[in-house]
């Protein structure tokens, strides 16, 4: 609970320095609080007659943007720009919105194979609604400045293992402590819809399985209503506490911080991802979200393209994570997965491009996107599939996902089409913070590139 | 060998009747095919645009203007096409049935060319991706590996066909956590010599030396022998030495899986000692570190575009490395290790201008006459010249573009990959694959035994490494 307390007042402390931060205090280079550690100075920025893909509107030519106390002040074609403001000449270049992957283990893990005290992934036991990516987001990892110099600015930063594997956090990918990097620090709570798994898949360790598929089956609804029991447990561990908060004569429950954890989701207030690929389980996983009364987001989807009409019926929004993947039945067409994206926005239903991964990966969100563009997905489709899509999908498009004023200033300056493989990234702000575009791996870049 | 249900044999005759009757219809040694008015990026002779490319006999018979085909020829209008050579991918596993010998940590005797699996649907996929040569190594696990194949994508073909002609022969070395098996160590297992870096360059001098020895009993027997001596005993016939003197010899390519800059000037230095080169560095995460040192052993490097941290020995590797060594001088080319990865080598190459800014034919080059040169067959593949084989593939757009895709795949100009041909495949064998469901056999069971897994595997992030899903 003292971490709760912590984060709590680090959001509000957040929240109150992005609505009050005196612009003049913002505009000192010197500012002591953030200085020292690896959270950059906010700035007065205008990024001029540049190429503006603002995402939501039109693609503004010669535009300019005006980044003031860690938001989007201006942004148009005819901005007067405001005295103070360090200048950023972009001619040439294009201006766009930070990228949002929601799939990802981002500064849970730092090294996955062979050092294991690096990962902070997954937790013991089934049940660990309690536990916070938040908690363990490592600020200083150097996956988060590989990851941002390429322009991804945001992730959703998820636990995974067991049936509920904990709560993720939406986080900025600058900070020098978790609740500088918090954008929603408690976002999602991620439960692995239980599946009949009826083989191993190859690999070192292929699992060997009881081959009676009814018994997996059977197993599967076992974890299915272990589920469902403990969000009831939660639904009535609300209510009693509601009741003893307004009479005290009540017998005062117990407090129990695993059911507390649920309280906000079985109430719908805060969304639910469930991991699930196969038609099955997602059709399983947004039946038993229907009948818990919980906000569903599906995460993985690979067969999502099977089932339009239903997630369209349902409104349930879908995190592709399997674009690059192979398809996963040795039958499937070989582009699957690179077309599902385009098959779902064929059909209205609401998705989001992740690239699924750890960590080490996630910089290469952009061409996840691209190949589903380059198998019928609009590119300008595929542009908000990794921007806009992903923050209306956590219902975060009042602060992320486009160049709009009021937003975060999350904004990603390049000499090209930001999908493009050969696309360079020039220039970086997070929360309104020019970030130096240096990582772990320019540093060893510029020690031994010039080694003769 | 894994064990095909039903259904899959069903797809197997579904799928091999579909080629064989494409085959019938373009028969590969005798068809012409010629593409018009392409951007043809040739690597060796620049990128032509408005140009032809003539396909005869399963070679390029010529690349230029207004070029005259018989009337029988298949015409494809290319406008607006790129035509780049097949790619050539130096790090594959796909079609191996088996992929690590583990057991001991010589293993110069086992050769994956008894394990192909010529209908692995992988290969499919890759000839999608524009892919139509692979260089399939052993795994990693030992210090010294089996031996490697170098195939030509032939998906419809009898294995026989697959082996590329005329290809160096090859064998896989190992450095570093893999044969040391720092992250493979069992219950139960005993652990095995070596468990050191150290220890693998005990294991590979070891073997050198007994190969040397080998190599001189043979060479006194055949000198013995051609002083016409009576009376002689030829020495027994070693088939772990045998491929470890073509390598002394200069006849067999060593393909070193390494990751750390330490173990490669080891393995230079090793080589050295006995006199022999290393052909590539397969994987070389480090080799940015010790790029000088690659280039004056005169080895070439064979490396992902940006994987790293996936394990310790991959955690100093930067998406900067192609761009310093080719600087340095050393043959880069960028491979897959992975079925996935194999399917967009493209966007892997593309990479290299994105990190380092290598020009364009720098990065084209990565995954077509690098990759050839480093198997020995730049020679037939890797760039587009008349006499060389016609292996290649239409782009709808540059294929450094994350926005192009694969038309025609060609390979000795028999069209492998057809989008077109794919699309209209694709509701008969819907129709086929929903009859096939209700068939008894395939009913979903109330009880009963379930289904075994194909083989079409998912690897996460961290399996893609050959290492990891095949250690």
């Amino acid at each position: 609970m003292k971490n709760r307390k912590t984060f709590c007042f680090g959001l509000v402390t957040l929240s109150l320095s992005l609505l009050f931060a005196p612009a003049s205090a913002a505009q000192q280079p010197g500012n002591p609080t953030t200085q020292l550690g690896v959270t950059f100075p906010r700035g007065v920025y205008a990024i001029t007659n540049a190429r503006l893909v603002t995402v939501s509107g039109p693609t503004i030519e010669n535009g300019t943007v005006v980044i003031r106390d860690g938001k989007i002040a201006e942004v148009g074609a005819n901005i007067s720009v405001p005295a103070t403001a360090q200048l950023i000449d972009a001619k040439g270049l294009w201006v766009y919105p930070g990228m949002f992957d929601l799939g990802t283990s981002l500064g849970l893990v730092e090294v996955g194979s062979g050092a294991p005290g690096t990962v902070d992934t997954t937790e013991v036991g089934d049940f660990n609604p309690h536990v916070k990516a938040i908690a363990a987001i490592n600020p200083h990892s150097a996956h988060i400045g590989v990851t941002r110099v390429d322009g991804v600015t945001n992730t959703l930063t998820l636990p995974v293992g067991g049936l509920i594997s904990g709560q993720g956090a939406v986080i900025n990918l600058v900070g020098t402590t978790q609740s500088e990097m918090a954008v929603v620090p408690h976002a999602a709570l991620v439960i692995n819809y239980p599946r009949a798994i009826t083989g191993g898949g190859g690999g070192f360790f292929p699992v060997t399985q009881p081959a009676n598929l009814s018994e997996l089956v059977t197993a599967a609804n076992r974890q299915v209503e272990r589920i469902r029991q403990i969000l009831r447990d939660a639904e009535a561990y609300g209510r009693a506490h509601d009741a003893y908060s307004k009479d005290k004569t009540l017998p005062r429950p117990d407090r129990n911080l695993m059911l507390e954890a649920l309280v906000p989701y079985v109430r719908g207030g805060r969304p639910v991802v469930f991991r699930a690929d196969r038609e099955s389980d997602i059709r399983g996983a947004i039946r038993f979200a229907e009948e818990m009364k919980l906000k569903p987001i599906i995460l993985g989807g690979d067969d999502a393209w099977k089932m339009t009409a239903f997630l369209k019926e349902k409104n349930v929004p879908v995190i592709l994570t399997g674009v690059l993947d192979l398809p996963s039945r040795e039958d499937d067409f070989y582009d699957t997965l690179y077309q599902n994206a385009a098959k779902l926005r064929q059909a209205g239903v609401r998705f989001a491009i992740s690239s699924g991964d750890s960590g080490a990966n996630v910089r290469n969100l952009p061409f996840y996107a691209g190949m589903a563009a380059a198998y019928g997905l609009p590119a300008d489709e595929a542009l908000k599939a990794v921007t806009l899509y992903p923050a209306q999908i956590m219902n975060l498009a009042d602060r992320l996902g486009s160049i709009e004023i009021g937003k975060i200033a999350n904004i990603v300056v390049t000499d090209g089409d930001l999908l493009e493989t050969r696309t360079h990234v020039r220039h970086l702000f997070i929360d309104g913070r020019q970030i130096p575009l240096t990582s772990r791996h320019t540093d060893l870049n510029d020690a031994f590139k010039n080694r003769r | 060998m894994r064990r095909l249900t039903f259904i899959h044999l069903l797809m197997y005759s579904v799928v091999i009747s579909g080629i064989a009757t494409a085959t019938a219809q373009a028969p590969a040694t005798s068809s012409e095919t010629l593409i018009r008015n392409a951007t043809v990026l040739t690597i060796t002779r620049g990128t032509l645009t408005n140009t032809d490319v003539l396909i005869r006999n399963g070679k390029i018979a010529g690349v230029g203007n207004n070029l005259k085909a018989s009337a029988n020829a298949r015409v494809i209008d290319g406008t607006n096409k790129y035509v780049m050579p097949g790619i050539v991918d130096c790090h594959s596993h796909s079609m191996l049935d088996a992929i690590n010998e583990g057991s001991l940590s010589v293993t110069s005797m086992v050769r994956t060319d008894d394990v192909l699996n010529p209908h692995d649907v992988d290969l499919y996929r890759a000839l999608a991706g524009g892919v139509t040569t692979l260089n399939l190594l052993h795994g990693s696990a030992n210090a010294i590996g089996g031996l490697n194949t170098v195939v030509k994508v032939k998906y419809g073909h009898p294995v026989k066909d697959f082996f590329f002609p005329g290809a160096m022969p090859g064998i896989k070395f190992a450095l570093g956590e893999n044969p040391k098996r720092s992250n493979f160590i069992l219950p139960g297992q005993p652990r095995r010599f070596p468990a050191t870096r150290m220890g693998v360059e005990e294991v590979i001098r070891e073997a050198f030396s007994r190969a040397r020895d080998y190599q001189k009993s043979w060479d006194e027997h055949r000198a013995a022998v051609a002083r016409r001596e009576k009376n002689l005993i030829a020495p027994r016939r070693d088939l772990q030495l045998e491929p470890l003197v073509e390598v002394l010899e200069g006849k067999r390519f060593v393909h070193a899986h390494c990751y750390r800059a330490d173990e490669i000037l080891m393995l230079i230095a090793v080589a050295n000692e006995f006199g022999f080169k290393i052909k590539t560095f397969q994987h070389a995460l480090e080799g940015y570190k010790v790029a000088k040192e690659i280039a004056e052993h005169g080895a070439g490097a064979s490396i992902f575009a940006d994987n790293w941290a996936y394990k310790i020995e991959a955690y100093d590797a930067i998406p900067y490395n192609a761009a310093i060594m080719t600087r340095a001088g050393v043959v880069v080319s960028m491979n897959s290790d992975s079925d996935e990865r194999a399917r967009r080598l493209n966007i892997e190459a593309a990479k290299a201008m994105r990190y380092g800014d290598v020009s364009e034919l720098e990065a084209l080059k990565m995954i077509t006459w690098n990759p050839a040169f480093q198997l020995g067959i730049h020679g037939r593949v890797g760039s587009i010249e008349t006499g060389k084989d016609a292996d290649l593939a239409i782009w709808n757009g540059h294929p450094l573009s994350v926005y192009s895709r694969v038309d025609t795949t060609f390979v000795d100009g028999e069209v492998l990959f057809d989008r077109e041909r794919d699309l209209t495949r694709r509701q008969p064998f819907l129709s086929e694959r929903q009859q096939l469901e209700q068939a008894e056999p395939n009913r979903p069971p109330q009880a009963g035994p379930a289904r075994q897994t194909p083989r079409g595997r998912r690897p996460t992030a961290q399996q893609e490494t050959d290492e990891v899903a095949h250690p």
